[in-house]
């Protein structure tokens, strides 16, 4: 296996381009354990750690350019206003010693359905920034996985950074594991409230082949939360209609068997997730809602 | 409510500083914490290979042909084994029955058996080595439980059986039977007004110790070999290893390396052989480590079991009768089912008084992993059972579950269903008194001003539930466990103690063979010195097989029995260093002759406090050394067809209450605390007992909620061996776990003290089980509870 140390992205791009099947490595909490499963035995071994600008930010007027190399520590500190969705889902990853050094970017790049940052992602609406020697170009999230362990990558691309929307409204992210901390998804659900857009988006994590949107939830939300006024008068969501979402996040997935948790549990879990999110998404969104008219 | 026994008196020594009863610290405490302490996995020696070994990646085969002639062409590979180059005719061992190929032998029986063994000058090397090597399988019918065990027809497991067991077994896929037959249960059962009858499965548990298998083997200038290894009984493992070596014992040295953890997994041998063969092979020295998804595959496991119970009782509350059915399952190899097997049943009814009982324990053959010790050792699997029937019972006898178990606790003198009376203090109504007692935690503590405190809720930070659909539920359990080896095994220990001066002060030195596994031996032997000699300096000779046996690291076993030679052996030394004394001195004093003399603060001193002569000024230039081995009371084999007989040693008790928050809808468990109440004879070192109490706590809540290695049913494949998906508690899983230790003499054991390692794993399972039914009202018969079943969606 040769270990190659890219100076710069530029560098970088040019050895991606050079050894395509190259794996980039930045905090190593993905890579490191395949190989050291021995699931894989790549010829050529990117470190990405010698490019300082991955693990920067940029907090710009509508979203926030995330390095792909900012650890989930970073993102849980200085980013919880931008990104709550997020910030929350990286409190979730795994122990201490792996939010220091595992990002986004990782997590893109593997792809698994059982990444936590996904749901997160696709609730807040993100686009990657993938570069190769060609160019640059943004995948909108939902294009972005394509199967299990999966991108929309070409195989000469780095994912330099993600932008992702900043919050204009409350978000949540739950996720079911059987251990209390330092567990994999079981499954898990994100949702964000976009009060300028008066939508609602959803994610998805290990409940099908790929990290999903539950669209026709989405869909019959947005059409009840406008044909009964609720974003004007910021109301308790009806809870036969929170019943009628979650019923849809449910039937969204679709979920295997496997040693971590069943599919009808993954199917169970991911409904009432998404009953408890909208609660809590909806009550913030009330009380900022009466907050402002209070103030006006 | 009162209780029998007293605490135990000690005048000897008392007045020395760190001696017995005081929470001396641990000498490898501060290494351990801050990562600096030697592990078996960290030795390193010049020129030393590094061994691999190639296992089965299937449950059960014929092995048609290997083929390792391209792991041999491979630069950097010293050797390549098989069963074909084994240098004796001893190929098998065992703890109890050699069935255990030490490389497989035309066939395998489990998945990941080890088929090869490579040595190389690279770890990265041997695993390409071992991946070069052609095996050619032909798969067979797999046998992974009851039914198919014993069905007609069944394929047998082991072919032409001829062990201690296999003339009483009612089919040669079991490897052993107990039953236990006492009263009449027909007469009894008429008497019942009520009877209940479950059926329950407990799934296999994993030591999971942190510490993978590993040792380094030298070869030495005399033909012979040494052996650095973590493991927990150093001469059951050279009895097991020199013969296949073909080597005298004492050609076979034996040093215990730094053990990370062992709970019983290291009872039986894992690459110890395998080692030792590469290195007398290549003549070079050989260092295996396991990785964690080897180690799933490398050790025993805990027998997961099916369990048949009826209790039945008068409308009073009393118990008229229990009959249980305990099937364990064993897997490929006997390692120590037979002993499980005694335990099961012996302890089948639990601490409970009924006289009329029909149990009977087996453990089958199967193409499962092995299983064989773990803590708790077949206490574990029936505690969970009778503790849910006492519940099921009360609820049924709408009583109260603790007072229906008081009512029927066991006292000193009750018998077992052995009829072998327990003749120390059983405080069982005492604990479950005192447990209870113990103020409950408050409720809804996840509420704060600024939100919820997701730690405190099911789910923890993963934040599934802001309090919705938590339900609180309380329960109780309590277990009794056997200490030390039973059924007539030998159980003895060895100490040498040494007392002479070294830098004008007199020091003691102890020397075992102890394992030191994380229990803290070293640290109650350095006690047992410091009171029995009077000295403030103890040495602690490292671990090996240069002084005799001190039996295992496990059945609670070595405070009391490596504890108690240490104690004969300074015991005896203060006699030889008195005898010194009075003939150096006798005629200074009067006292030499006519006082009772005891050693105190480096002096011997009358009872009455006078002081006679310095130590140092006793012994002079003289070392006085003792090396004695060191015995329980003996104890007699099971009748094979009733059961009866003086088995067991001595029985550790504790109680546990569990207070569990249950999201019931995402059916996910936050265990917010598990008080224990424990009798321990005597606390050698409270500090420890405590830890032990919590560690075993721990240990019991995790096979309650998540620990399983899952088997395919089909291919008997493990499908979780790796710390990802085979769970055990984090730090945020773990609850407060208040202790509250009582102390009363057990007259027959040195300073009346108990075991204390297992009993609190026994019933810390039952009762978290039992605050789930409570917060969710199901059902819930098998362990580890998953949120599926929790919630419907199995």
């Amino acid at each position: 296996m040769d270990f190659l140390r890219p100076a710069s992205w530029e560098e970088a791009l040019a050895a991606k381009a050079e050894h395509p099947a190259a794996v980039p490595i930045a905090g190593g909490t993905d890579v490191m354990v395949e190989i050291n499963f021995d699931h894989r035995r790549p010829e050529h071994l990117m470190d990405l750690n010698r490019i300082g600008d991955l693990e920067e930010w940029e907090v710009g007027e509508d979203s926030v350019r995330l390095g792909a190399s900012v650890p989930y520590a970073k993102i849980m500190e200085h980013l919880r206003a931008e990104l709550p969705g997020l910030a929350l889902a990286s409190h979730t990853v795994a122990s201490p010693q792996i939010r220091n050094r595992g990002g986004v970017g990782g997590n893109l790049g593997t792809a698994s359905p059982a990444g936590d940052a996904h749901p997160a992602l696709l609730a807040a609406g993100a686009e990657i920034e993938a570069e190769s020697v060609r160019g640059t170009r943004r995948i909108p999230v939902d294009a972005f996985y394509t199967g299990v362990k999966r991108n929309a990558l070409a195989p000469d691309e780095l994912i330099r950074a993600v932008h992702i929307k900043k919050a204009d409204g409350p978000q949540q992210y739950s996720k079911a594991g059987t251990r209390n901390a330092m567990v994999i998804a079981v499954c898990a659900f994100g949702l964000a409230l976009h009060p300028e857009t008066r939508t609602v988006r959803t994610g998805i994590g290990s409940a099908a082949p790929t990290p999903i949107r539950a669209q026709a939830a989405e869909e019959f939300l947005n059409a009840a939360l406008e044909e009964g006024g609720f974003w004007d008068s910021g109301k308790i969501v009806t809870p036969s209609v929170a019943k009628r979402f979650a019923d849809l996040c449910a039937a969204a997935c679709n979920p295997i068997d496997d040693v971590r948790g069943t599919a009808g549990y993954r199917r169970h879990a991911v409904g009432v997730m998404a009953r408890r999110t909208l609660t809590w998404t909806w009550e913030s969104y009330r009380g900022a809602h009466r907050l402002t008219e209070g103030a006006a | 409510m009162p209780t029998n026994g007293v605490p135990t008196r000690i005048t000897q020594g008392s007045g020395t500083r760190g001696g017995i009863g005081e929470s001396t610290l641990r000498p490898d405490g501060t290494l351990k914490v801050t990562g600096e302490f030697a592990y078996s996995s960290d030795m390193w020696h010049e020129d030393m290979l590094w061994g691999q070994i190639l296992r089965s990646t299937v449950a059960h085969a014929e092995i048609v042909s290997i083929d390792t002639s391209e792991a041999l062409a491979l630069p950097g590979v010293y050797a390549v084994m098989t069963y074909d180059d084994l240098p004796t005719e001893v190929r098998n061992y065992g703890l109890e029955i050699q069935d255990t190929p030490v490389l497989a032998h035309g066939k395998v029986r489990h998945h990941g058996e080890p088929v090869a063994i490579v040595a190389a000058d690279h770890p990265e090397t041997a695993r390409r080595a071992t991946a070069r090597i052609r095996v050619d399988y032909r798969e067979l019918p797999v046998v992974t439980d009851e039914a198919s065990a014993t069905a007609p027809g069944a394929v047998l497991v082991h072919e032409n059986r001829d062990d201690p067991h296999s003339r009483h077994v009612p089919h040669p896929n079991i490897v052993h039977r107990q039953p236990i037959v006492r009263g009449d249960v027909e007469a009894a059962r008429r008497r019942a007004d009520v009877v209940v009858e479950g059926e329950y499965t407990f799934g296999m548990q994993d030591q999971a110790f942190l510490g993978p298998e590993s040792g380094l083997a030298v070869p030495e200038e005399d033909g012979g070999v040494h052996l650095y290894i973590a493991t927990q009984w150093l001469h059951s493992d050279l009895r097991q290893i020199a013969p296949v070596l073909g080597l005298p014992e004492d050609r076979v040295r034996m040093t215990l390396a730094g053990v990370g953890g062992a709970f019983g997994g290291r009872e039986d041998l894992s690459m110890q052989i395998h080692a030792c063969l590469l290195a007398l092979r290549t003549g070079k020295p050989v260092k295996i480590v396991y990785n964690r998804f080897e180690s799933f595959f490398g050790h025993v496991h805990r027998h997961p079991a099916r369990l048949f119970y009826e209790h039945g009782a008068t409308a009073d509350g009393r118990l008229t009768h229990v009959r249980c059915r305990i099937v364990l399952d064993g897997g490929a190899y006997a390692s120590a089912s037979p002993a499980v097997v005694g335990n099961a049943s012996s302890l089948g009814v639990g601490p409970y008084r009924v006289d009329d009982v029909d149990i009977e324990a087996i453990a089958l053959y199967t193409n499962n992993p092995p299983c064989g010790a773990m803590r708790g050792f077949g206490a574990v699997q029936a505690c969970f059972a009778y503790e849910a029937q006492m519940d099921r019972l009360a609820a049924r006898l709408g009583m109260d579950p603790v007072e229906l178990r008081q009512l029927n606790a066991m006292e000193q003198g009750t018998l077992l269903p052995t009829g072998q009376p327990v003749d120390s203090p059983a405080p069982v109504a005492e604990l479950l008194r005192r447990v209870k007692a113990m103020p409950m935690p408050p409720e809804r503590q996840w509420e704060s001003s600024e939100g919820a405190d997701l730690r405190q809720l099911p789910g923890g930070l993963s934040n599934t539930t802001h309090g919705e659909g938590v339900v609180r539920g309380v329960g109780y359990a309590v277990g009794i466990k056997n200490v030390g080896f039973s059924e007539g095994f030998d159980d003895y220990s060895t100490a040498r103690v040494r007392l002479e001066v070294a830098g004008g002060e007199p020091v003691a030195g102890v020397h075992t063979a102890m394992a030191e596994v994380g229990q803290g031996g070293v640290t109650v032997h350095a006690q047992i010195a410091r009171t029995e000699l009077g000295v403030g300096q103890v040495t602690i000779h490292p671990a090996n097989t240069e002084v005799g046996s001190a039996g295992s690291t496990s059945a609670s076993r070595q405070t009391y029995v490596t504890g108690g030679a240490v104690r004969n052996a300074c015991e005896l030394v203060r006699e030889r260093v008195l005898d010194l004394g009075r003939r150096k001195f006798g005629s200074y004093h009067p006292a030499w002759a006519t006082a009772e003399l005891l050693l105190e603060g480096g002096k011997v001193v009358t009872d009455g406090g006078e002081v006679l002569a310095d130590l140092v000024d006793v012994l002079g230039g003289e070392a006085v050394e003792i090396e004695e081995e060191w015995r329980h009371r003996p104890t007699e084999p099971f009748d094979l067809r009733t059961g009866q007989g003086n088995g067991h040693v001595q029985y550790s008790f504790a109680a546990h209450r569990a207070v569990v928050e249950v999201d019931t809808e995402l059916g996910l468990v936050k265990v917010i605390e598990l008080a224990c109440a424990q009798d321990v004879g005597k606390a050698l070192n409270p500090l420890s007992v405590i830890g032990q109490i919590q560690g075993g706590t721990t240990q019991g809540l995790g096979v309650a909620v998540m620990e399983e290695i899952v088997v395919d049913p089909r291919t008997a494949k493990v499908r979780n061996p790796s710390f990802t998906d085979y769970l055990i508690p984090t730090i945020l899983d773990t609850p407060t776990i208040p202790v509250d230790m009582l102390e009363l003499a057990d007259d027959h054991a040195p300073y009346g003290l108990r075991g204390v390692g297992e009993a609190p794993t026994l019933s810390s399972t039952p009762a978290v089980l039992a605050a789930i039914r409570d917060a969710t009202g199901l059902e819930l018969n098998r362990t580890p509870v998953r949120p599926e079943h929790l919630t419907g969606t199995v």
